[in-house]
């Protein structure tokens, strides 16, 4: 990271571009496959978000952070974690469905994927941020 | 037989983990034995929590290499060294006896006592539609422990989120 280049190499950027759109792919594979097979809205998530975490990882954060915002976010977040507690409460009831695992497996895996990106992005970055001052 | 090899490398990397002088290889001691933790649940035939081991795991490295890396702990070497290894080796005794007279009295792998396990394992392929056991009962019958798993961890979030960002920190200054 000493260089005034933002991001790794010209070896490890060609090498995201190539991957990252088969990561996401495959995150969403395993959130819409996940209420039969071996996945599920948690691992999917998380797959999700470690895609993203690959792309700042490698072209650096200045491009992506511009792009940010974190309260909308929160919101995605937040919305995401009522909806999945409604069908689970739903579910609850007794009226339990394929189309309703299936709302609820996205709805699990937009709040962990979110969430768990923005807690990577204000954990890496804020602490860096701190060590340089 | 392969259970105990992954363990035994486990138990292995651990201790290795405690004993590097350096944070980046303790860091990826510890994340060998998240790897091992995959492959003992892939032997248990649980793909469902392999997949998310490995992928929790990688997430886990890249936080602690990313926000620890350039920051130097200090080791503490002197001290009351006789007074920690005795309690150390007393209390790894206790663990070692409880942890056998415990282990002693499990049923073996595959032969539930419960009548509701042995339901599990007849009828849950037939009954959710699920292609494999543990995710059967991951997913339907023990699915309010997903449920208040997943709350806990957005509770988690929000607590690192409110904490940790650079808004709403107006006043510092």
């Amino acid at each position: 990271m000493k260089n005034k280049e933002s991001g790794m190499t010209l070896i490890v950027k060609m090498i995201t571009r190539l991957t990252v759109g088969l990561i996401l792919i495959y995150g969403i594979y395993i959130v819409l496959r996940g209420h039969t097979s071996p996945g599920g809205g948690f691992a999917g998530g998380v797959i999700v978000a470690l895609s993203f975490i690959h792309l700042i990882l490698a072209f650096g954060k200045e491009h992506i952070l511009a792009k940010i915002d974190e309260n909308k976010g929160i919101l995605a977040a937040s919305l995401a974690a009522v909806v999945f507690l409604t069908t689970a409460a739903y579910g609850f009831g007794g009226r339990h469905s394929p189309a309703l695992a299936i709302l609820y497996d996205i709805a699990l895996a937009v709040m962990v994927g979110v969430g768990l990106f923005l807690v990577f992005l204000v954990l890496v970055f804020s602490t860096e941020e701190r060590a340089k001052v | 037989m392969e259970l105990h090899l992954i363990l035994f490398f486990m138990i292995c990397v651990a201790i290795a983990a405690i004993q590097m002088q350096d944070l980046i290889s303790a860091v990826i001691s510890l994340s060998a034995v998240g790897l091992g933790l995959c492959l003992a649940f892939l032997l248990l035939k649980a793909p469902n929590l392999a997949i998310t081991q490995l992928v929790v795991e990688i997430l886990c490295v890249v936080i602690l290499i990313r926000a620890t890396i350039k920051k130097d702990l200090p080791l503490v070497r002197d001290g009351r060294w006789f007074f920690n290894t005795a309690a150390a080796f007393l209390f790894i005794g206790f663990f070692l006896f409880f942890a056998y007279s415990a282990l002693r009295e499990l049923p073996a792998f595959g032969a539930p006592l419960m009548r509701v396990s042995e339901w599990y394992l007849t009828e849950a392929s037939s009954r959710t539609g699920a292609t494999n056991i543990v995710t059967a009962i991951t997913l339907n019958f023990r699915s309010l422990d997903a449920l208040i798993e997943a709350s806990l961890l957005f509770a988690g979030i929000v607590g690192v989120l409110a904490i940790v960002r650079k808004k709403g920190k107006v006043n510092e200054e």
